[in-house]
C-alpha cells in the first residue's frame, strides 16, 4: 500500500550539509505493523515525517496504492494528512485550547468523517471515559498520549505513523498505551510504522526494519 | 450678543509688546553712523538760542536735565526729566501723517527718593505733535515739558519750568540760571573715544531749583540745583565701548564738575572732564586726566552694579567718593540704565547726578 | 560576581533583539505623547505669561466719535497726559478675500500681537514707519493675499489670520480715511489728570465682554492633559508586556545565578539598574520624538488658544531642560510602574522552583476573577463620582476610572464573548478558532486594553466634537438669524440706521442692554422686540407655556443657560433685575462662548426700569441675497464705521473654521493614540508568535495548511479586534456622557445635547480592523513561511 523507493534527504547546517537518508526503499502492505528501530540520530523521524506526508523528499519516490505522492503539492499533502494518515508523535500531539472530546473527534471531523459511535466505543477503550471535558494540560502524561492515539485512529486511516508514542511514560504505563495501540490499530486495519528503541515491542510487530547509514537493513 | 467666539476673534490679533521693538534705537547708539547723517565737525562755533532746537540731521540728541534737591525736613531727592530725539533717517517730520515718520521721540522722568525710585516713559513719533522741541523755546513729549521763562533778551534757559507725570508721581518745578552756559570739550566738541567719536556738548549747570514733587505718600516742597545737559551726535561710542559712567557733581565751593568715562571692552576707561569755576569759567581735560574707580556694587535689576566710586582730577586737587541716595535709582525703561542722585565728600564735599549705562 | 550576572542577564536582550526593540519603543512612545502634550502646555503657559499683564485689551475702553476721531484730539488728549492710543480699522479685499486692516501707533498702543515681528531689527521699524510701510500678518494670510497690490508683508505667526496689523499711516493711506476710527485707553492713567470731556468731546465706551482667559484655556489644556496621560498608558502596557515577558523568560537564569550564589538583593539591584538604563535611552528618544511632536501639534494649538480664546501663543517651540528633566521622570516612575509586578515575582520566587517556562500570562480563573472584581469596582467608582463628585478633577477622576475598569473588564468580558459564541462555530476549525481566541485573550489582554482605551477615546472625544459642531452649528443658526448685524456709534446714526433700514430691509429689530448685577454677577439684560426673529428662532433650552408672550408683556424673563445652571436656578424663580423690580425666570436658553450671565425681557418693560439707555444695536430682516447689498447701503447712508456692519455668513464662516481649528490637535492626538495602541498589538503579536508554534504545529500535522493557519490567525486577531470594538462603544459613549455633561459643565457652564454618529462608529472598526490586522500581518506571513522542519522540531524529542 506504502510504498518509498530510494528516499533521499539531506539538511543543511550550520557546517555543511547532513546526509541523513541516503536511499531508503520500503513498503508496508495494508493490516502489516513495522517497527522502525535505529540508534539515536539515525533519521528514524526524518524517515517517518517523509511517509507522513509532513516533509518532503530530496531524491526518489513515494506512493500510497500505487499513485505519486512525493510530487503532490502543500495542499494536496495536507488534504492526505488529513483524510488518510494518523500520527501520534512523542509528546505534545493535541491542540491545547480544545478539550479531550475535541481532539479526539478533531481529525475526523476535518476530513469529514466524524462518527460519534466509534468515537464513543474509542472513548471507553480508552479509558477516557468521563476526560471528554477536560483540556490537554488537565490530563497526566499517559492520558494525553491515549488521546492522541484515539485521535489518530477516530479517522479510520489508512496509514498509522507513531514516532515513539511511549518514550515520555514510565514502564507500566508505556506497556498498556502501547498495547492499546497495537489493538486499536489491528482493529482498524490500517497499516502502521512505529520509531521504537524497545526490542521487545518491535518483536510484537510482524516486521522490524533498522535504520543505519542512512539506509535501511 | 454673538457670543465671545467671534468676540474673541476680533481681540486675538491684539497682544505682546511693542516698546521692546523700540529698545533697538537706542540700544544702537554705538552703530556706524549711516552716511546720511551728519558727523559732528571740530571748530564749528555753537550758537544760541538756535542750537537750544533740534538737529534732525543728527542720529541722536537729547535734553537731559537731573536735579538734587532736598525737602523742608531734610530728606533729599532726585529729579530726572529727558527728552530724547532718534532719527529713523535724518531730517525734519512733515507736519500731520504723512505716513514718512523720521523722528521718534522718547520721553523719561524719574523721582528718587531715599527708598523708592519711580520712573516713567513716553514715546511718539514725530510730525503729529505729540512730541517736539519748539520756539519759543518748549521741549515736550505728551504733557512732560520745559518751557522757558527767560525774558526775551535772556538765553531761553535761562529760566525754565519743568513738568512731568507718571502713574505714580508728578513733580512741578521752577528753575533759574544763575551762571552762565559751559561748552564741553574744545568749545563744545566733545570727543568720545580715541577714534574721534564725537559729539556737541554743551550745559547749564547753573540752576536754583524749587517747586512740588507729587508723591504716593503726597506733596512735598522742594528745593536744590540743576544740571541741564545738551548733547547731539550721530555715533557718540566706538564698536568697542560697551557703556558710559557719567558725572555731574557740583560742590559747596561753588565749583562743579561734569566727567564722564567710556568703558572699552578690554575694561579701560576713555575720560573727559570739564571743571567749572563758580563764575563758569571752564577748564577741558582729555583722556586720562580724569581717573574713575569702581567701588561698593549692589545687585540692581539682576545685574551687579557699581554704585559707590572714587572720582580723582588730579589737576584740580579732587578726590572723592560718591555713595548713592538710593543704589536702586533703575530706569527700568525700554532703554535701561542707572540714573540717580549721588551725595560727595572727600576732598570736596557736595551733591550731584550719576548715570551708568551698559550694564548688562 | 555581578559583572558575570549581569552579562548573563543582559545576553537575554542580545538573543531577543525584537523583546527589546518592543521594551524601547512602548518606553519611547509613550514618553513621546506624554512629553509633548506637557512641551505644548508649557509653551502655552510661558505665552500666556507673557500677554498676562496685556491680553484684555479687548476690555480696555475705547473712545469714539460718531465721524470718527480726529488726529487733533487725540494729540490734545496725549498733550493733556491721558494714555490713549489711536486706532484706524476698516476691511480691503485683496486677493480675492476681504483683509482685516488694523492700523495702530506702535509707539503708544498698549502690548500689540505682531509687533514681535519687527523686534530686533532697525530697518524694519524704520519700513513700518514710513512709506509705503508693511503689512503684519500670519503665514496663511500672506499665502491668500499673494502679491496683491499692496505693502509688502512680513510674516507675524501671532497675527490673527485675515488681519493685518499696520502702522497707522499706512492703513489711513489703504483705507482712505482721514479719521481714526477709535482710541483705546490704557487702563492705568497719570496722577491727576483733567477730565477726559474737558479735552476732548469723545464718547468712552466699555467692551460688554470679557473672557476669564486663565479659566478657559485651564479646561483646555486640562483635556490635552488627559489625552497625554492616557497615551502614556497605553505606552506603559506595550512596556509592561514586554518586561513581564522578558522576566518569565528568564526564570531559569535567575534560579541559576541566584542558585550560583547571587544574593536576591544583588539580583533586584541589577534588574533594578537595567530597566532604569532602558528608561533612560527610550526616554531620551521619547523626547526628541515628543519635542518633535509638539512642534508639529504647536501651530494648531495656538492657532484653537488664538481663535477661540483669544489667547496669543507662540507658533514655535523653545527646548526647555526642565521639561525634558520632568519627561525622563515620568519615564522612570511609568518603568518603574510597569516593571513592579515582575520584580515583586522575582523577589518572591523560590530558590527551586521549577525553572521550566510557565504559559507566560495565561491567565488562570483567579486572575480572570481578580480582574472582573477590579474592574467592577472601578466601574462603580465611577459611577458614584458622577453622581456625588464636583468640579473638575472629580470629574477626570471619573473618567480615569471609566476607562481603567472598562480595560480591566475587557479580558473577562472577551473569554465571555467568545464563550457564548461557541454555539455558533460551524465545523471543528470553528470551533478551534474561539477556543483558541480564548485561551490568546490573556496573552494580549494589555494590547488589547490599549486597543479598547484608543478606540474608547475615538468614540468618546468623536461624539463629543461632533455633537459640539452639530449643537454650534444649530445655535448659529438660531442665534444669528438676521441677515446683518448693526451697531451705531450714537443715537443720531442709530436713528439714520433705522431711517435706511426701514426703507432698505424687510425689518429692523433692536438688540439693547443695559448692564446690571444678575444674582450677584455682572451681566446683562437685554431688551426684545416681540418678534418672530426670537419667537422662531431663539434657541430656548426649557420654558413655561406662552414664554414668549410672557416676555414680550415684561412679566417673565428668560435666562441664559450659564446664569440657570451657575445659580441652580428653577423655572418660576423671581430674578432680581433693578432696585425693586423681580420678574419670574421663565425659559432659558443657550448661550455657547459667553461666560457672563444674561437675561432677556421685552423692550418695553426694561425701558421703563432704564428709559436713558441708547439702543444702538440692531438687527437687520432681509433677503440673504440681497444682504451684502443691504450692508453696503446701510453703511453709506447711515454713515456707520467698517465694523459697524457685520454680515451674518461672514461672522458664521468664521466662527466654524474657528472651531474646526479647535478640534485640529484633539484629531491628530487621536489618531496618534490609535497608532500607538496598533504597536502594541503588533510587538504583543510578534513576542507570541514564537510561543505560539506548539499550539499550531499539532493542527499543521493533522493536515491544515500554513496558510490557512496564518489566515485563521489574521481572522482571529481581526474577531478580537472587533469584539474589543464593540465594547468600546459603550465606554466611548459613556466617556462623551461625561465630558459633555460633567466636564463641560465644570469647565464652561453650559451642557450640551449628545448626538450620536453611527458612521463614525464604522469608520472606527474599519481603523480598529485595519490597525489589528496591519500588526498581525507579518506575524502571518511568518508563519506562512516556516519551514516544515521548524514545525517539526516541536515534536521532536529533545524539546
Ligand atoms: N531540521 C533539521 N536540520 C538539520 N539537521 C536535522 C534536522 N532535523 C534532524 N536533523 C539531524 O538529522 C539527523 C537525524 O535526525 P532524526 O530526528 O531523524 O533522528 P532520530 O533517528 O529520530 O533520532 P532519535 O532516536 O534521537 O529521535 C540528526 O543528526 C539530526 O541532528
Ligand atoms: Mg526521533
Amino acid at each position: 500500500m506504502l510504498d518509498a523507493h530510494d528516499l533521499r534527504k539531506t539538511y543543511q547546517t550550520g557546517d555543511g550539509s547532513l546526509t541523513v537518508l541516503d536511499g531508503v526503499s520500503l513498503s508496508v502492505a495494508r493490516g502489516e505493523s513495522v517497527a522502525l528501530t535505529g540508534e539515536s540520530g539515525s533519521g528514524k523521524s526524518t524517515l517517518l515525517h517523509l511517509l507522513g506526508c509532513l516533509d518532503t523528499p530530496d531524491g526518489g519516490r513515494l506512493s500510497l496504492d500505487g499513485s505519486r505522492i512525493d510530487d503532490l503539492d502543500d495542499a494536496g499533502r495536507a488534504r492526505l494528512r488529513r483524510d488518510r494518515i494518523g500520527v501520534v508523535f512523542q509528546s505534545l500531539n493535541l491542540i491545547p485550547s480544545l478539550t479531550v472530546a475535541q481532539n479526539l473527534a478533531f481529525q475526523a471531523r476535518l476530513a469529514g468523517r466524524h462518527d460519534p459511535d466509534w468515537q464513543e466505543r474509542l472513548t471507553r477503550r480508552l479509558g477516557l471515559d468521563g476526560l471528554g471535558q477536560r483540556f490537554p494540560e488537565q490530563l497526566s502524561g499517559g492520558q494525553q498520549q491515549r488521546v492522541a492515539i484515539g485521535r489518530a485512529i477516530a479517522n479510520r486511516p489508512d496509514l498509522v505513523l507513531a514516532d515513539e508514542p511511549t518514550g515520555n511514560l514510565d514502564e507500566t504505563t508505556a506497556a498498556r498505551v502501547r498495547d492499546l495501540l497495537l489493538e486499536l490499530v489491528d482493529e482498524t486495519g490500517a497499516a502502521f510504522l512505529m520509531v521504537t528503541h524497545s526490542d521487545v515491542l518491535a518483536a510484537r510487530l510482524s516486521r522490524r526494519l533498522h535504520l543505519s547509514g542512512g539506509r535501511l537493513a | 450678543m454673538i457670543a465671545s467666539v467671534p468676540a474673541a476673534i476680533l481681540s486675538a490679533a491684539l497682544a505682546a509688546v511693542p516698546a521692546a521693538v523700540l529698545a533697538q534705537g537706542y540700544a544702537g547708539l554705538g552703530a556706524e553712523a549711516d552716511g546720511d547723517f551728519a558727523v559732528p565737525q571740530q571748530g564749528a562755533a555753537l550758537a544760541f538760542p538756535g542750537d537750544h532746537l533740534p538737529h534732525p540731521d543728527y542720529r541722536i540728541e537729547w535734553w537731559y536735565l537731573t536735579a538734587a534737591l532736598s525737602a523742608a525736613d531734610g530728606t533729599r531727592y532726585g529729579v530726572q526729566w529727558t527728552l530724547f530725539r532718534s532719527a529713523l533717517r535724518p531730517g525734519s517730520d512733515t507736519p500731520g501723517l504723512p505716513g514718512d515718520t523720521r523722528q521718534v521721540w522718547m520721553g523719561h522722568a524719574a523721582v528718587t527718593t531715599p527708598d523708592a525710585h519711580l520712573f516713567d516713559e513716553r514715546l511718539a513719533r514725530g510730525g503729529v505733535g505729540q512730541a517736539g522741541v519748539t520756539e519759543p523755546f518748549e521741549a515736550w513729549i505728551d504733557d512732560w515739558t520745559m518751557r522757558s521763562t527767560a525774558p526775551a533778551d535772556a538765553d531761553p534757559l535761562d529760566a525754565i519750568t519743568l513738568t512731568a507725570r507718571g502713574n505714580r508721581f508728578a513733580y512741578d518745578l521752577a528753575l533759574e540760571a544763575t551762571g552762565p552756559l559751559v561748552l564741553h570739550g574744545d568749545a563744545g566738541f566733545s570727543v568720545k573715544s580715541p577714534a574721534g567719536q564725537a559729539s556737541y556738548y554743551y550745559s547749564q549747570p547753573f540752576y536754583d531749583v524749587s517747586g512740588t514733587l507729587t508723591l504716593p505718600e503726597g506733596d512735598i516742597e522742594v528745593t536744590g540745583s540743576g544740571w541741564l545737559d545738551r548733547e547731539w551726535s550721530s555715533q557718540p561710542l566706538s564698536g568697542d565701548q560697551e557703556g558710559w559712567d557719567w558725572f555731574s557733581l557740583s560742590f559747596e565751593s561753588g565749583a562743579k564738575l561734569m566727567g564722564f568715562g567710556l568703558r572699552e571692552s578690554d575694561g579701560g576707561h576713555f575720560t573727559s572732564a570739564t571743571w567749572i569755576a563758580p563764575d563758569g569759567t571752564e577748564t577741558a581735560y582729555g583722556d586720562g586726566a580724569l581717573r574713575l574707580t569702581p567701588g561698593a556694587t549692589a545687585e540692581v535689576a539682576g545685574r551687579t552694579i557699581p554704585v559707590e566710586w572714587r572720582v580723582e582730577l588730579p589737576d584740580e586737587g579732587l578726590d572723592v567718593t560718591t555713595t548713592p541716595l538710593n543704589p536702586q535709582a533703575w530706569m527700568g525703561t525700554t532703554f535701561s540704565y542707572w540714573e540717580g542722585p549721588i551725595a560727595i565728600s572727600g576732598s570736596h564735599d557736595g551733591h550731584g547726578y550719576l548715570e551708568m549705562t551698559g550694564y548688562e | 560576581m555581578t559583572r558575570t550576572a549581569l552579562m548573563a542577564l543582559l545576553s537575554h536582550w542580545r538573543r531577543h533583539k525584537l523583546q527589546l526593540a518592543t521594551l524601547l519603543t512602548g518606553l519611547a512612545l509613550a514618553t513621546a505623547l506624554w512629553s509633548g502634550v506637557q512641551a505644548i502646555n508649557a509653551e502655552a503657559r510661558r505665552s500666556y505669561d507673557r500677554a498676562a499683564a496685556t491680553l484684555g485689551q479687548d476690555v480696555l475702553d475705547r473712545l469714539t466719535a460718531p465721524e470718527g476721531v480726529t488726529l487733533d484730539q487725540f494729540v490734545a488728549l496725549r498733550r493733556a497726559g491721558w494714555q490713549v492710543s489711536p486706532v484706524i480699522e476698516g476691511r480691503i479685499r485683496a486677493g480675492g478675500t476681504p483683509l482685516r486692516i488694523l492700523g495702530i501707533d506702535p509707539l503708544t498702543a498698549p502690548p500689540q500681537a505682531g509687533l514681535t515681528a519687527l523686534a530686533g531689527d532697525n530697518d524694519i521699524i524704520g519700513d513700518f514707519l514710513s512709506t509705503p510701510g508693511l503689512l503684519l500678518v500670519a503665514p496663511e494670510t500672506a499665502a491668500q493675499i499673494g502679491d496683491a497690490d499692496l505693502p509688502p508683508t512680513r510674516i507675524a505667526p501671532d497675527v490673527a489670520p485675515g488681519t493685518a496689523v499696520t502702522d497707522l499711516a499706512t492703513a489711513r493711506r489703504l483705507l482712505e480715511r482721514q479719521r481714526l476710527s477709535y482710541l483705546l485707553v490704557a487702563s492705568e492713567q497719570p496722577l491727576g489728570l483733567p477730565p477726559l470731556s474737558d479735552i476732548a468731546e469723545l464718547d468712552r465706551r466699555t467692551p460688554d465682554e470679557s473672557t476669564d482667559l486663565s479659566e478657559l484655556t485651564d479646561s483646555f489644556h486640562l483635556n490635552l492633559t488627559a489625552f497625554g496621560l492616557l497615551s502614556f498608558a497605553v505606552g506603559l502596557f506595550i512596556v509592561q508586556s514586554a518586561i513581564g515577558l522578558a522576566f518569565e523568560q528568564r526564570r531559569q537564569s535567575f534560579r541559576t545565578l541566584r542558585a550560583l550564589g547571587l544574593s536576591l538583593r544583588r539580583l533586584m539591584v541589577l534588574l533594578t539598574a537595567e530597566l532604569a538604563v532602558f528608561a533612560l535611552l527610550a526616554g531620551i528618544a521619547g523626547l526628541a520624538l515628543g519635542y518633535g511632536i509638539a512642534a508639529a501639534l504647536l501651530p494648531g494649538v495656538a492657532g484653537t488658544l488664538r481663535g477661540l480664546y483669544g489667547a496669543s501663543v507662540a507658533g514655535t517651540l523653545a527646548f526647555d531642560p526642565a521639561w525634558a528633566a520632568a519627561g525622563l521622570g515620568i519615564t522612570l516612575a511609568g518603568t518603574a510602574l510597569a516593571g513592579a509586578q515582575a520584580l515583586w515575582r522575582v523577589a518572591r520566587m523560590p530558590l527551586l522552583a521549577p525553572a521550566q517556562p510557565r504559559a507566560w500570562a495565561m491567565a488562570s480563573a483567579r486572575t480572570l476573577t481578580a480582574q472582573a472584581g477590579g474592574a467592577v469596582a472601578l466601574l462603580l467608582t465611577s459611577a458614584v463620582l458622577v453622581w456625588v463628585g464636583e468640579g473638575l478633577i472629580a470629574a477626570f477622576a471619573c473618567l480615569g476610572a471609566l476607562l481603567l475598569g472598562a480595560a480591566l473588564a475587557l479580558p473577562p468580558l472577551l473569554i465571555g464573548a467568545l464563550r457564548i459564541a461557541r454555539p455558533l462555530a460551524r465545523g471543528p476549525v470553528g470551533e478551534w478558532l474561539l477556543a483558541d481566541g480564548r485561551q490568546q485573550v490573556p496573552a494580549l489582554s494589555l494590547a488589547l486594553m490599549a486597543l479598547l482605551l484608543a478606540l474608547s477615546a475615538n468614540v468618546g472625544v468623536g461624539t463629543m466634537v461632533g455633537s459640539f459642531r452639530t449643537t454650534f452649528t444649530a445655535w448659529l443658526d438660531q442665534r444669528l438669524a438676521a441677515e446683518l448685524y448693526v451697531t451705531a456709534p450714537d443715537e443720531a446714526a442709530a436713528a439714520r440706521v433705522r431711517a435706511a433700514g426701514d426703507e432698505l430691509a424687510d425689518a429692523v429689530v433692536p438688540i439693547w442692554s443695559v448692564d446690571v448685577d444678575l444674582r450677584g454677577r455682572p451681566g446683562s439684560v437685554y431688551g426684545i422686540a416681540d418678534d418672530p426673529l426670537y419667537r422662531d428662532n431663539w434657541p430656548i433650552l426649557e420654558a413655561l407655556p406662552e414664554v414668549w408672550d410672557r416676555v414680550a408683556a415684561g412679566t417673565g424673563a428668560i435666562v441664559n443657560e450659564q446664569l440657570f445652571r451657575g445659580t441652580d436656578m428653577t423655572l418660576g424663580a423671581p430674578l432680581r433685575m433693578a432696585e425693586g423690580w423681580e420678574v419670574p425666570v421663565v425659559g432659558v436658553y443657550s448661550d455657547y462662548g459667553n461666560p457672563a450671565p444674561q437675561a432677556m425681557i421685552g423692550s418695553d418693560a426694561l425701558s421703563r426700569r432704564y428709559p436713558d439707555v441708547p439702543r444702538l444695536r440692531f438687527a437687520v430682516r432681509t433677503d440673504p441675497d440681497q444682504a451684502a447689498e443691504v450692508a453696503a447701503q446701510l453703511r453709506e447712508r447711515a454713515r456707520l464705521p467698517d465694523q459697524g456692519v457685520v454680515n451674518q455668513s461672514e461672522v458664521k464662516a468664521l466662527s466654524l473654521r474657528v472651531f474646526e481649528q479647535t478640534f485640529l490637535v484633539t484629531g491628530a492626538l487621536n489618531v496618534l493614540t490609535l497608532g500607538v495602541a496598533g504597536i502594541a498589538v503588533l510587538t504583543s503579536l510578534l513576542t507570541l508568535s514564537g510561543l505560539r508554534l506548539p499550539q499550531l504545529a499539532p493542527l499543521w500535522a493533522l493536515g491544515m495548511r500554513p496558510r490557512t493557519l496564518a489566515a485563521l490567525e489574521v481572522a482571529r486577531t481581526c474577531l478580537l479586534a472587533l469584539l474589543t470594538w464593540a465594547l468600546s462603544l459603550p465606554v466611548g459613549l459613556a466617556l462623551a456622557w461625561v465630558l459633555l455633561a460633567k466636564v463641560n459643565v465644570e469647565a464652561f457652564g453650559w451642557r450640551l445635547p449628545m448626538h450620536l454618529f453611527p458612521a463614525q462608529w464604522i469608520g472606527l472598526a474599519g481603523a480598529a480592523l485595519l490597525a489589528a490586522g496591519l500588526a498581525c500581518l507579518w506575524p502571518a506571513i511568518r508563519l506562512t513561511r516556516l519551514p516544515p522542519s521548524r514545525l517539526l522540531r516541536v515534536f521532536a524529542h529533545d524539546r
